[in-house]
């Protein structure tokens, strides 16, 4: 238990609260976990608890390819084997007009490297159902024994790996990240091309003019010797002058005599046509994730699923010159250096929605970004708040909306919970922003059972 | 794709020479293919079946990880496929002693293909030969019927690790019998045991007459003899039709079932989805050998490769590199199941128990652990014994009649296990078991076992089908119940009762959301949660693509 959240629930129920939230927050405060990663194990083998996290080759994983000529089964790359996302899409949603379920799903392999090598998988994917035993379910817990050979006693220890995975212990995490270690990844390019639809970035202003986002253009400004398109005069004298003092035809700066210089052809200097970039406003991104234990499962699924697509598109539209900052709250918030602890964090704790845009506003005014940066937020959560009436957000939010080209809230509800609206919601309305200032914050709900077409959806409503 | 040069070629027919020397019996026919990692990407999909029919699946990512081999029970990347001749897949970078390496490991499963009874069912053509006809079908159907074809093709597949493989090679190389053999043998056999009960001396009486029959008038007594029986037994007839049409119908797989009872596929404008049944049910039962036969094919495999290439003259110069790579396939690893080591080991085990002797009851009946470690009385039939056992025997056979504690002694194996340790940082692994009866109930779980499911034709009535699980300790994953059923109740054209048994766990917590009982936390951190758990028996009912169940007794 932690006392710092147990002594903020105090506060608040002596400030009175209704029985669903209280019980909301009981159940963060009882949440038992922590905001571990959940790592993909790189290499090594280890017994499987759950399949979904297994890198044990399996017994019938074996195969002489991979034994004897070290021919690693490869990634196919998507790009060549199927023709678009659209394509498949307008596939399924026939099926759907049969009759029949859809089949298909879009970006749920997603495997972020540590240290800015993003590794992200998105493709489309599906399931070939059929009637199978399931291990999970049997009376025995024998499904989790393996093969071992060597030395050691019946009951002896030989070994001990860190807890990866998720279990009853610790916190649960976005968890999508699998796939055996043999495994090669396409990175987030994949996905901008895959995606048809091109999003823009809304309200881009004039800012910074350090780097370009977008356009080129085309100039004469690069010298070149000897050929070219336009002779530059200037620069051509000046190189005959040098190369005739360098031959010593040149002794008296007074009296040149002109016929006497020789002109060598690598003097002329020519202008060519060059390539340059068009410097332009800059932008920077912030991804804010609730990771407070209520965001256990489908929401904390559907939020990790949506930022890693509106950042895969990002790197791909903006080649990799959008920045990105990651920050990470439970009551309170954090910054995480890269996607990758972005994503993979576990969740646990209470909420408090306004610490995480607090922590925004306050790096953005230590840095001075407003001057450079066309700034950027995207948040996502379950909507759920231990602050119930929101003052504290609403008024970070408002501070923001002062500065930020578009403030993006992606709430994904439980399923449980009933269809009043969630708190942070409620208090969204309530500051009637949504109404007022609908160019710069937009808020999407997504059902807890949206699929990937949905959440492409959330994005063009968040952005467009 | 292309054929392995000459200078290669040669090294291959070498190896054939040498293992036709030791013993292994395979068709002199073979094709080795050079691939490219671009060939790898077209091939991995179709399980290196080059004429596999096209499907959608192939082209998009499918998720394999959960029950990766229950659901696509082929490997993807297996260096040879049994095809007459037979096609193995090679690098073009592989040096020469590797390949002469990699050549005899190939021969062994060509070998084991060829003469394992488990393949009895392809021995009889080339299945690259089928595919391609089949994929012609199926790429003309689809220009005809566009994306029903694949609705077909995806429903049957829904079902396909079910089909009757067993039954298939079951009735192989049956002795044939007439339709009067089985009428006689129903009588003597089935109706007057079972369903008239009859007394000895009447039993004896009818096999005295007709003896007698058969004596009196030669041929035609069998005839006579039956005459007399309808008199007596005028209900008898109708009753062997009945079990007549019975048996078949039991020898039905589900694919089979549908395609020749559903009403929906005798339509005339549905008959074409039957032959596309027939293709997938097809290919799946090539394919059900492969997965049954892993531990045995591998370690064949590897038992020659190692026998042949280190009396090979062509390993000279090659020794160090021979044992860096043969040391990664076939060594026991700490933890975890590798089906070459395993499957060589057995090997080379049996071969021991043979030599000496000690596959024999007088053997097994030895107690004393000195006389049972000197016990040998030089048979050296070992050698002959090995391909009995590769002819004879799946994994499941070859585990359960060889792997003894002797094996496990001699190989160090154990049954691992983990648990989280006290701080709960980290899993330990530990030393579970080194008894014989928990390593080898261990192998068995880890063994491909499709579940047991078949059509009910008693509880089947009017246009609704009835299938059954036949329950052996395993639930079927719930998520894919919907949608295989939904399948099949297209296929059938009718409402599909599905009759299984769930998991039912009933946990009572006591730890509520009360004020004080975070305080409590701590102290009952540790408190066990109370858990019941037990079968229940479920029946899942399709009906216009909607899924409901309800909880049956029994």
């Amino acid at each position: 238990m932690n006392p710092k959240l147990l002594k903020l629930y105090l506060k608040l129920k002596k400030q009175g609260l209704n029985q669903d939230h209280e019980k909301k927050i009981l159940f963060e405060l009882n949440y038992n976990g922590t905001h571990d990663f959940c790592t993909i194990p790189s290499d090594g083998r280890y017994i499987k608890k759950d399949d979904k996290y297994c890198s044990d080759p399996d017994l019938y994983d074996y195969n002489d390819f991979t034994v004897f000529q070290k021919n690693v089964p490869l990634q196919i790359p998507y790009i060549f084997q199927i023709r678009s996302i659209d394509e498949l899409l307008e596939k399924d949603a026939q099926r759907e007009k049969d009759g029949f379920p859809r089949k298909i799903r879009v970006g749920r392999l997603v495997k972020p490297g540590k240290g800015g090598k993003e590794k992200i998988v998105v493709v489309p994917t599906t399931v070939e159902e059929k009637f199978i035993h399931d291990p999970s379910q049997s009376e025995s817990d024998e499904s989790d024994q393996a093969s071992g050979s060597g030395d050691g006693e019946e009951g002896e220890v030989i070994g001990e790996e860190p807890v990866h995975a998720p279990d009853e212990s610790s916190g649960e995490g976005p968890g999508e990240g699998k796939g055996a270690p043999h495994e090669t990844e396409s990175n987030a390019y994949d996905l901008g091309k895959i995606l048809t639809e091109q999003f823009e970035l809304p309200n881009l202003k004039d800012k910074g003019k350090k780097r370009s986002l977008t356009k080129y253009t085309y100039d004469m400004t690069d010298k070149h010797r000897g050929f070219g398109q336009v002779l530059d005069k200037k620069a051509t004298l000046r190189k005959i002058v040098e190369t005739n003092i360098g031959l010593g035809n040149i002794t008296e700066i007074e009296n040149v005599d002109l016929n006497s210089l020789i002109i060598a052809p690598r003097d002329k200097i020519y202008r060519i046509l060059s390539k340059e970039k068009d410097y332009e406003s800059q932008a920077i991104v912030f991804f804010l994730r609730d990771y407070s234990g209520s965001m256990s499962g489908n929401p904390t699924q559907l939020v990790v699923s949506q930022h890693v697509m509106i950042y895969s598109w990002l790197l791909y539209q903006y080649e990799r010159q959008v920045e990105s900052r990651f920050i990470l709250h439970d009551t309170e918030a954090k910054e995480v250096p890269d996607f990758y602890t972005y994503y993979n964090s576990k969740v646990a704790g209470g909420t408090k929605v306004g610490s995480a845009y607090r922590l925004v506003n306050e790096i953005v005014e230590k840095e001075n970004l407003i001057k450079d940066y066309n700034i950027y937020v995207f948040h996502g959560t379950d909507g759920d708040d231990w602050d119930t009436d929101g003052k504290e957000t609403v008024k970070e939010i408002k501070k923001m909306i002062g500065y930020a080209s578009r403030v993006g809230v992606t709430i994904a509800e439980h399923s449980s919970i009933s269809k009043t609206s969630t708190v942070v919601e409620r208090y969204l309305n309530r500051s009637r922003l949504l109404v007022d200032k609908p160019d710069y914050i937009r808020l999407d709900v997504l059902p807890s059972e949206a699929n990937e077409s949905r959440i492409i959806q959330g994005i063009k409503k968040l952005i467009s | 794709m292309e054929l392995i040069n000459q200078h290669t070629k040669k090294i291959m027919e070498k190896c054939k020479e040498n293992a036709y020397d030791a013993g292994l019996r395979f068709d002199a026919e073979t094709l080795e293919y050079i691939v490219t990692n671009r060939d790898l990407l077209e091939l991995s999909p179709k399980y290196m079946i080059p004429t596999l029919y096209d499907y959608w699946v192939h082209d998009v990512e499918v998720l394999k990880e959960k029950g990766k081999y229950e659901l696509y029970p082929s490997n993807p990347y297996e260096t040879v496929i049994n095809t007459r001749p037979a096609i193995s897949f090679y690098n073009d970078n592989n040096p020469d002693w590797l390949n002469v390496m990699i050549f005899y490991h190939v021969l062994a499963h060509i070998d084991f293909f060829q003469n394992n009874r488990f393949y009895r069912h392809t021995w009889e053509y080339d299945f690259t030969g089928q595919a391609l006809s089949d994929k012609r079908v199926i790429a003309k159907l689809r220009s005809e019927k566009g994306r029903w074809v694949d609705y077909v093709i995806e429903f049957t597949r829904g079902i396909d690790n079910i089909v009757g493989y067993y039954k298939e090679l079951s009735s192989l190389d049956r002795p044939y019998k007439s339709y009067e053999e089985k009428m006689l043998d129903f009588y003597f056999d089935v109706f007057l045991q079972s369903t008239k009960k009859v007394k000895i001396t009447e039993y004896v009486k009818e096999i005295e007459r007709y003896n007698q029959c058969i004596k009196q008038v030669g041929r035609i007594g069998e005839r006579s003899f039956f005459i007399e029986v309808n008199k007596k037994y005028p209900e008898f007839d109708a009753i062997f039709k009945k079990y007549v049409e019975k048996n078949t119908r039991n020898s039905y797989d589900l694919i089979q079932y549908l395609i020749t009872h559903s009403d929906f596929l005798s339509k005339d404008e549905n008959k074409w989805m039957q032959s596309i049944m027939q293709i997938v049910r097809k290919t799946s039962v090539f394919f059900q050998p492969q997965i049954r036969t892993k531990i045995m094919n591998e370690g064949w495999a590897s038992y020659w490769h190692e026998n042949l290439f280190l009396k090979d003259d062509r390993i000279n110069g090659h020794e160090v590199d021979f044992a860096r790579v043969n040391a990664q396939v076939t060594a026991m690893p700490r933890i975890g199941l590798n089906p070459y080591a395993l499957g060589m080991h057995l090997f080379y085990h049996v071969k021991k128990l043979r030599d000496k002797g000690r596959y024999s009851t007088e053997f097994r009946q030895i107690r004393d652990a000195q006389t049972r470690k000197n016990y040998n009385t030089n048979t050296e039939k070992g050698d002959k014994f090995i391909f009995e056992v590769r002819e004879n025997l799946n994994d499941f056979m070859f585990i359960n009649t060889f792997v003894d504690q002797d094996f496990i002694n001699k190989n160090k194996l154990f049954v691992a296990d983990r648990r989280l340790n006290k701080t709960q940082t980290a899993w330990e692994y530990f030393v579970k078991s080194r008894k014989v009866e928990d390593y080898r109930q261990m192998l068995f779980n880890k063994l491909y076992h499709p579940p047991h499911i078949e059509v009910c034709t008693e509880k089947s009535k009017d246009d609704m089908l009835y299938l059954v699980h036949n329950f052996e300790g395993k639930a079927l994953v719930n998520d894919y119940v919907k949608n295989t059923l939904m399948g099949i109740e297209y296929l059938w054209g009718g409402p599909v009762k599905l009759e299984t048994s769930e998991f039912v766990v009933k946990t009572s917590q006591k730890q509520g959301y009360g004020f004080f009982s975070f305080y409590g936390m701590q102290s009952s951190k540790h408190e066990t949660k109370k858990e019941e758990k037990k079968w229940q028996r479920v029946l899942y009912t399709m009906e216009k693509r909607r899924l409901s169940k309800k909880n049956i007794d029994g």
